[in-house]
This record gives structure tokens, C-alpha cells and sequence, in this order.
């Protein structure tokens, strides 16, 4: 590895990084306008010209909130949990591709931090990684509600975790990697996966909004019935990296699904060159969050194992099968 | 190894991230506890008993089933790198498709085996009744 | 640790809920997003499983009941606001009735067919809040707010004729406390003309979600054996399959003349409450609609010069009048000796007010049989045996306010 490899490798991260978080400020505000269209309100719109500047008051008042730490709370822990999650919420986005390589200052950069031979599982693990932090909150908070919030952490992932697996085992055995790049590149020869792949795009979906606890899946906050569920403990900034982590998640696998079945980086005209493909992408997808979290009531988490269980991993499971026949049959 | 070092490198610098946001809150986040304060967020009055008592969790056998299904699921995965291989007679072409004429059905049928194995267990779970816990 | 002994309840199906010991007691109000006020339930889980819940309440008395002992029968109508706030006209008019039968005296035609209107009105009002809730408890967050966009027209209207929008003490003993002002009835049947439209968006948002259904079908299932044996009233018992509305089975203010069904279903469920109080704002449409056609033209208080205030203009020429008003505002009228009990369907079920009168200017007993409360005792049968999440849907489902449980 040359100098220059690890230069551009910091680069890379720290642009990550910041993209990262700048994704996430932004999106808390966009998803309060897009819930403020649809709820006959305008969402925040003071802050600076069309509230442009609402995350930046929001972190300045999340940082100078009174530091709560109650009794009884087991405080590594209590404050590991909220570094977990947003640890592995950052660190997922490492093996997606923005863009095709392009070269820049004379070097030739391939638009992504890491490509390796086994890029998606990295994603997933990463995704189910994030589970621990949301499983420790609750058990270090010594409250309740905190306990039963991470409690259906725990319920959450056995339920989704299957059929998310499974739903991108038709993607594998068409594009023969795990690879994302490849996975893109393969896409950006033929078809984009989704109409190959319809079934699993939906099972991929949904279980991935499962995975990132967001409505109709919010189950570990759920702040109807368990207050605030996993985090109801927890004030200022160190609630800020739960909900840092949150949004974060939402991006990533956002990025996920438009990298495995909308094409990625890849668009149909050359009318956007490819990290801005990617981006609008991503932001559909990020909508659709938003127009469901308006529209659906929640889940109760039984019901979730059984939508888990007795639907998407079946279906999965056919997804496969009937994509191992089709490839089989057009060899 | 080399393709790791990308991520290790920004492994490093998230958790710097996340320690630095801890690190500041500790700065900027002033504590005035008082006991009413910092007790236990339990609808606003004492909690009744602790949250650290012995507990249900009546998903338990479903999170078991899990861990079988999982490993099955990992199975699976490397299987379906290599499928179109496996469907293949003879070595694939350097453009990743099968020479024609030479099917196989040895993958199809394979998977078929292992996923009607997985099949019969999802199926007996379910109706024993495991995977309603409630 | 002391843990906690084994406690178990009956489940509404009868069944004796076993328990292994591994129970976590947990308080889940007074200050809980979902228990719609000061209500504290002291549930004891297994899992999330629910198998003891105990209400607690008290933590919104006010004392109303012993305050209307030191009011005029007049300064009372302000404290019937406050309990049910949701429903203040509704209130109002169980108030003013009990009162009337107490003086042998009826309110004139124009006040009576304004307060069929104000009443139906008050019920779309109510049960527009708590549709906007229950759907927000079950997580659906948007018909809260096309639910509020509708109330405030309603909110509108009620400060339009009398100044305030919750508190609003319009309906007096004797008849109202003023004509509509000009121009009220007007926006009154456009609203009305309109409304049901909006009902049919609100349904488009919940009736056929699957999620929905899936969160309300056979959760909270009371028979209605034990409906009626726990006294439940209005929509939950109509829910039942208990055709009991005291609109029709003890008409008051004329509804025996207007054309209204009594909407019941059999599933005893959340699902099914729902859907009689999407179906009850559809009939409280026909009925207000019906009232406007009628409306009689003539005063809206009682000539009676012993219980109506004068008006303003006669005070200056006239000392009966100046005397009259005297009298009224400092002692009050004074009904004869006697009880009555007089209750009126209103949106959450029959309110009654039991008035002791002891022929002084203030009542000596006043009781108010508050649906709120007697509803409330419902739910532990429904809830036990269900999920926390469960309990959220049925907390909802009984539209208990709290000013009122706990008077």
C-alpha cells in the first residue's frame, strides 16, 4: 500500500463520514417537511431561509441540554450503546459504490472506500451489529421501558433478519459476487435487478425498514405505548447518536437497495453522472420512508414475527427457487 | 488483505467520531441532578420494583429457531455466488455464461434438497406451534 | 430483591391467566403519552403479555362535585365544562336539563332545536378527537391532524356564539345564553354539507389498513353480557350489539322527531367501537342537518323573569328588571325542594346529573354519573390477557377523559 492509496483511503473516510452526517441533519428536516406537507402544516420553516438551518439549531440545543444520567444505570454500558449503534451505522457505508472510478488529479479513483469479495455481507453485518446498541440501552438504562424497547430489538431482528438474507440470494446468483461494484457493473450491462427481482426488492424493503426500526416498524420506541422505548433514558447529544444512528441506517440501506436492484451509481441517460444518480435514488427511497411512516399505524411485534416468519421467509425461500429454475433454464 | 485496510482505517475514525460526540457531551452537558431527576423515567412517579428482576421473554424459542434458520440462510449464500457455475456442465465462458448445451442440473437439484430440508423444519416449527409464542 | 408474588387475573374469555413468577409490575401513566390524561394503570407483565391491570386514579381530582355546593345553579354550568372538555355542550345540556325538570320549566322551541344542533355537533367534536388519538396511539399519525383540521371549524363555530372555544357554558338552565350571531348557521350547513366527505377521507386512511385491522380486530373483546354487567354505556356497549341509546329509549329536546339510526354491531371489539363512531358522526350530520331545517324562529330563553337574567337594555329603564337581575346574580334562583336524576346521551355515553335542591339558591347535592369513569372499569376485563400494545388500542377505544373520571 503506497502513501498515496492511504491518503486517498482517509480522504474517502472522512468524506464519508461527513456526507454521512450531513445526510443524516438533512434528512431529519426533509422528513419533517415531507410529514408537515402531509399533515396540513409546513414543518420547521423559521431557521434560516426554509428552515435550512433547523439541524444546526437542533444539535446546538441537543449539545447544551442538562446531562440526566439516572441511578442505577450500568454507565459503561449506558454510554457504550449509543457508540455501538452509531459505530456500525457509519462504518456500513464502506463497501458501497457512489460512482464508477473517475479520474481525478491524474489518478485514477474508483468512487468507493472498499471493494472486497464479500462487500454485502459486510453490510449486513454491520446492520445487525447495530442491534446490540439498541439491546444494551435498554438493559443498561435500569428503566422499563428501556428494557422492553430492547427487548423487541431483540424480537425485531430474529423476525426480519431471514427474509432480509434471503431476499438477496436472487441478486447473488445472478450477478455471481458479493461484490457491490460488480453487482452494479453487472446491472449497468443488462437489467436493473428489480425487474428481475421484483418479489425480493418488496421482501428487501420491508424487511429493511424493519431493520432501520422505523414506522410501520418502530417497535423499540414506539412512543405510544413504551414512551420512548430504548432511549427514553438518554438526553442531549447522547440520544443525538441514537437518532444520528437511526437516520444514518435509513441512508445506508437506502443506498443498499438502489445499489443491488435500482442500477446504483448507474442511470439510464448520461444526464447525471453517477454519485448524483445514486443520490436521487437514495432520496426516493428516503421519501417512501417518510410517506409510509405518515400513512401506517405501527406493528405490534408479534405480528411482526409472524409477517417475518410465516410470509417473507417463504416467499424468500419461493424467490430463490424460482430464480435458481430461471437461470437453470436461460443458461 | 489490502481491501480491508480502507475500512479498518475508517473503522477507526467513526469510532473516534463517536467518542469525540461522548467526549463533548461531557463538555457542553451540564449535570444538576437532583434525586427526583435522576431516579427512573417510570410514568412520573416511583417506580414500583426494579428493572432488573427476573424477566420473560417469551420469544425465546423463536430466537433459537433462529439461529438454526440463520446458519442454514449462510449456506445459502455461497451457493448462489457460485450458481450459474454450478448450473453448468462444463466451465463457464470468460463472460460468465454457459456454453450452450450444457446444463446442469446439478445445482438446482442440490439446493433443492437442502431448502426442502429447510422447508420440512419451518413447516414442523410451524405447526408444533413454536413460532406462536403467545 | 423481594420479588414480587405471583398475581393473576381473569382474562375477559373467562380463562384464569397463568402466571410463572417471572411478572414485572410496571406504572404506566400518569404521565404516559397514551393513557389520554392523568390515568395510571398498574399492570403487571409477563413478557409483554399483560395479566393484571389495576386503573389508579385521582391524580386530576378537582372537586367539582363538592364545588357545585357552594355555586348558584347558574355559576354550575361553568364547572360541567370543565370535566368532559371535549364534550362541554353536551354537559351543558345534561346540566341545564336536570335543572329545568328541578324548576317544572322548559327551554322555548328556538333553544331546543339549537340544542339538539349544539349537541350533535359537540358529538362530531368529541369523537373527531378521539379519532385523531386512536389512530395516533395505534401509530398512525396523519388522521390526527385532518381530524383537528376539522374540530377547529367546529372550534370556530362554538367561539363564534360564545366566545370561547373548549369552555364554552352556552347552554343555560332555561334555554342559551344567546341567539347564534348572524351568519352562524350558514357556516354551521356548510360544514355540515362537507363533513361527510372528510369522513370518508379519514376512513380511507384506517377502515380497509391492513395494519389497522390487524391492530383492532378482536382485541379488547367484551361480551355483552359483560358490558351491561359492568354498566358500559354509549359506543363501546352499541359495539356490543346493545342497541342502547337514550336518544331513542328516553327522548329528550324532541329527538323522537328527528330521522336517526342507532348504529350497533356485534364484535364487541376496537375495531367494531370504531366503526359505530365513524357511523355516529354520519348520523349526528343527518341530525344537525335535520335541526337547521327546522329551526324555529322566536327566543332562546325562558320568559320566566324569576330564572332568566334580563337583558342588558332593560336595566336601565325598568327596576323590576334592575331588581330581578339583583336577585339572580347574588342568590340565584331557588328551585322547590325535591331530587331529580336526568341524564342525555352524550358522546362518551348517558351523563346524568342527580340534583338534591333543598329550596335555596344553591344546590345541595349535586352527583354526576360520569360515562367517562363507569366506561373506565371496562378495562382491565379487556385487557388482560393482551399485549401492552393492545392496551394502547383499548385505552383509546373507551375515549376516557380524565376531567371527568375523576370530578
Amino acid at each position: 500500500m503506497t502513501g498515496g492509496d492511504i491518503i486517498e483511503a482517509v480522504v474517502k473516510s472522512l468524506i464519508i463520514i461527513v456526507a454521512l452526517l450531513t445526510a443524516f441533519a438533512y434528512m431529519t428536516l426533509y422528513e419533517r417537511r415531507i410529514l408537515g406537507r402531509m399533515q396540513l402544516r409546513s414543518g420547521p420553516n423559521r431557521v434560516g431561509p426554509a428552515g435550512l438551518l433547523q439541524p444546526v439549531a437542533d444539535g446546538v440545543k441537543l449539545a447544551f441540554k442538562q446531562a440526566i444520567t439516572p441511578r442505577g444505570v450500568d454507565k459503561p454500558l449506558y454510554l457504550l450503546a449509543p457508540a455501538i449503534s452509531v459505530v456500525t451505522a457509519l462504518s456500513a457505508f464502506a463497501v458501497i459504490p457512489v460512482g464508477p472510478t473517475y479520474n481525478i488529479f491524474g489518478r485514477a479513483i474508483p468512487f468507493h472506500l472498499a471493494d472486497f469479495n464479500v462487500g454485502l455481507l459486510f453490510v449486513l453485518a454491520m446492520g445487525s451489529l447495530g442491534a446490540y446498541g439498541i439491546v444494551l440501552a435498554g438493559y443498561a438504562s435500569n428503566n422499563k421501558y428501556s428494557l422492553l424497547g430492547g427487548l423487541r430489538a431483540a424480537a425485531q431482528l430474529i423476525s426480519y433478519e431471514l427474509a432480509l438474507g434471503l431476499s438477496l440470494v436472487g441478486i447473488l446468483m445472478i450477478s455471481g459476487s458479493l461484490s457491490l461494484t460488480a453487482i452494479v457493473e453487472g446491472q449497468a450491462r443488462g437489467l436493473w435487478y428489480i425487474l428481475v427481482q421484483p418479489l425480493a426488492f418488496v421482501i428487501y424493503l420491508i424487511s429493511a425498514i424493519a431493520e432501520t426500526n422505523r414506522a410501520p416498524f418502530d417497535l423499540v420506541e414506539a412512543e405510544q405505548e413504551l414512551v420512548g422505548g430504548y432511549h427514553t433514558e438518554y438526553t442531549g447529544l447522547r440520544f443525538a447518536l441514537f437518532f444520528m444512528a437511526e437516520y444514518i441506517n435509513m441512508v445506508t440501506v437506502s443506498a443498499l437497495a438502489a445499489t443491488l436492484f435500482l442500477g446504483g451509481w448507474h442511470g439510464p441517460f448520461d444526464l447525471l453522472s453517477g454519485p448524483w444518480w445514486l443520490l436521487a435514488k437514495i432520496i426516493l427511497i428516503l421519501t417512501l420512508y417518510v410517506v409510509l411512516r405518515a400513512t401506517l399505524p405501527r406493528l405490534r411485534y408479534d405480528q411482526l414475527m409472524r409477517l417475518g416468519w410465516h410470509w417473507l421467509l417463504p416467499l424468500a425461500l419461493l424467490n430463490v427457487v424460482l430464480t435458481a429454475i430461471g437461470i437453470t433454464l436461460l443458461q | 488483505m489490502r481491501a480491508y485496510v480502507p475500512v479498518l482505517l475508517l473503522l477507526g475514525f467513526v469510532i473516534a467520531n463517536a467518542v469525540l460526540i461522548i467526549g463533548i457531551s461531557h463538555l457542553t452537558m451540564r449535570a444538576r441532578p437532583t434525586p427526583v431527576k435522576s431516579s427512573a423515567y417510570e410514568s412520573g412517579i416511583p417506580a414500583l420494583g426494579d428493572a432488573r428482576e427476573r424477566f420473560s421473554v417469551k420469544f425465546y424459542m423463536v430466537a433459537m429457531l433462529f439461529i438454526i434458520f440463520d446458519i442454514e440462510t449462510v449456506f445459502m449464500i455461497p451457493w448462489g455466488v457460485y450458481y450459474r457455475q454450478l448450473s453448468c456442465a462444463v466451465p463457464l465462458l470468460a463472460s460468465g455464461v454457459c456454453p450452450p448445451g450444457n446444463i446442469s442440473f446439478f445445482g438446482l437439484g442440490e439446493m433443492l434438497i437442502f431448502m426442502a430440508a429447510l422447508l420440512v423444519g419451518l413447516i414442523y416449527v410451524w405447526k408444533k406451534g413454536a413460532l406462536q409464542w403467545d | 430483591m423481594a420479588i414480587a408474588p405471583p398475581r393473576g387475573d381473569t382474562a375477559a374469555n373467562g380463562t384464569q391467566v397463568i402466571l410463572s413468577g417471572d411478572s414485572m409490575t410496571i406504572n404506566m401513566g400518569p404521565q404516559h403519552p397514551s393513557t389520554h390524561g392523568v390515568l395510571r394503570l398498574v399492570l403487571d407483565l409477563e413478557g409483554e403479555t399483560v395479566t393484571r391491570c389495576e386503573p389508579v386514579i385521582g391524580y386530576l381530582h378537582t372537586g367539582f362535585e363538592k364545588t357545585y355546593e357552594e355555586k348558584t345553579y347558574l355559576q354550575g354550568v361553568v364547572l360541567t365544562d370543565r370535566m368532559d372538555y371535549l364534550a362541554p355542550l353536551s354537559n351543558n345540556l345534561g346540566y341545564a336539563l336536570a335543572i329545568e325538570r328541578l324548576l317544572g320549566i322548559e327551554a322555548p322551541p328556538r333553544a331546543t332545536v339549537i340544542r339538539v344542533l349544539l349537541a350533535e355537533l359537540t358529538r362530531i367534536n368529541n369523537h373527531l378527537v378521539w379519532l385523531g388519538t386512536q389512530a395516533l396511539d395505534l401509530g398512525a399519525m396523519s388522521a390526527f391532524f385532518y381530524c383537528f383540521r376539522e374540530r377547529e371549524v367546529l372550534l370556530d363555530l362554538f367561539e363564534m356564539m360564545s366566545g370561547a372555544r373548549l369552555m364554552t357554558s352556552f347552554i343555560r338552565p332555561g334555554g342559551l345564553m344567546a341567539d347564534l350571531p348572524d351568519g352562524w348557521i350558514e357556516r354551521a350547513e356548510s360544514f355540515l354539507r362537507e363533513f361527510p366527505g372528510h369522513i370518508v377521507e379519514y376512513e380511507s386512511l384506517l377502515t380497509e389498513n391492513e395494519i389497522f385491522k390487524e391492530r383492532t380486530i378482536g382485541i379488547g373483546i367484551l361480551s355483552p353480557e359483560q358490558a351491561q354487567a359492568l354498566d358500559l354505556t354509549g359506543p363501546s356497549l352499541r359495539a356490543c350489539g346493545i342497541p342502547w341509546d337514550l336518544r331513542k329509549l328516553a327522548p329528550y329536546c324532541g329527538y323522537e322527531t328527528y330521522d336517526f339510526a342507532v348504529p350497533t354491531l356485534t364484535g364487541g371489539d376496537v375495531y367494531d367501537r370504531y366503526l359505530i363512531r365513524m357511523a355516529e358522526m354520519r348520523e349526528s350530520t343527518k341530525i344537525a342537518l335535520q335541526a337547521i331545517d327546522r329551526l324555529p324562529t322566536g327566543p332562546v330563553m325562558t320568559a320566566d323573569r324569576k330564572i332568566a337574567i334580563p337583558p342588558r337594555a332593560e336595566l336601565a329603564t325598568s327596576m323590576e328588571a334592575l331588581i330581578h337581575h339583583f336577585k339572580l346574580v347574588s342568590e340565584g334562583f331557588k328551585p322547590p325542594e325535591g331530587e331529580v336524576y336526568t341524564c342525555i346521551e352524550s358522546p362518551k355515553g348517558e351523563i346524568g346529573f342527580y340534583l338534591v335542591s333543598d329550596g335555596t339558591g344553591k344546590p345541595y347535592r349535586c352527583h354526576v354519573r360520569a360515562p367517562s369513569f363507569i366506561n373506565l372499569q371496562s378495562l382491565p376485563p379487556m385487557s388482560v390477557g393482551g399485549l401492552v400494545a393492545d392496551l394502547v388500542a383499548i385505552i383509546g377505544s373507551i375515549d376516557p377523559v380524565l376531567g371527568e373520571v375523576d370530578r
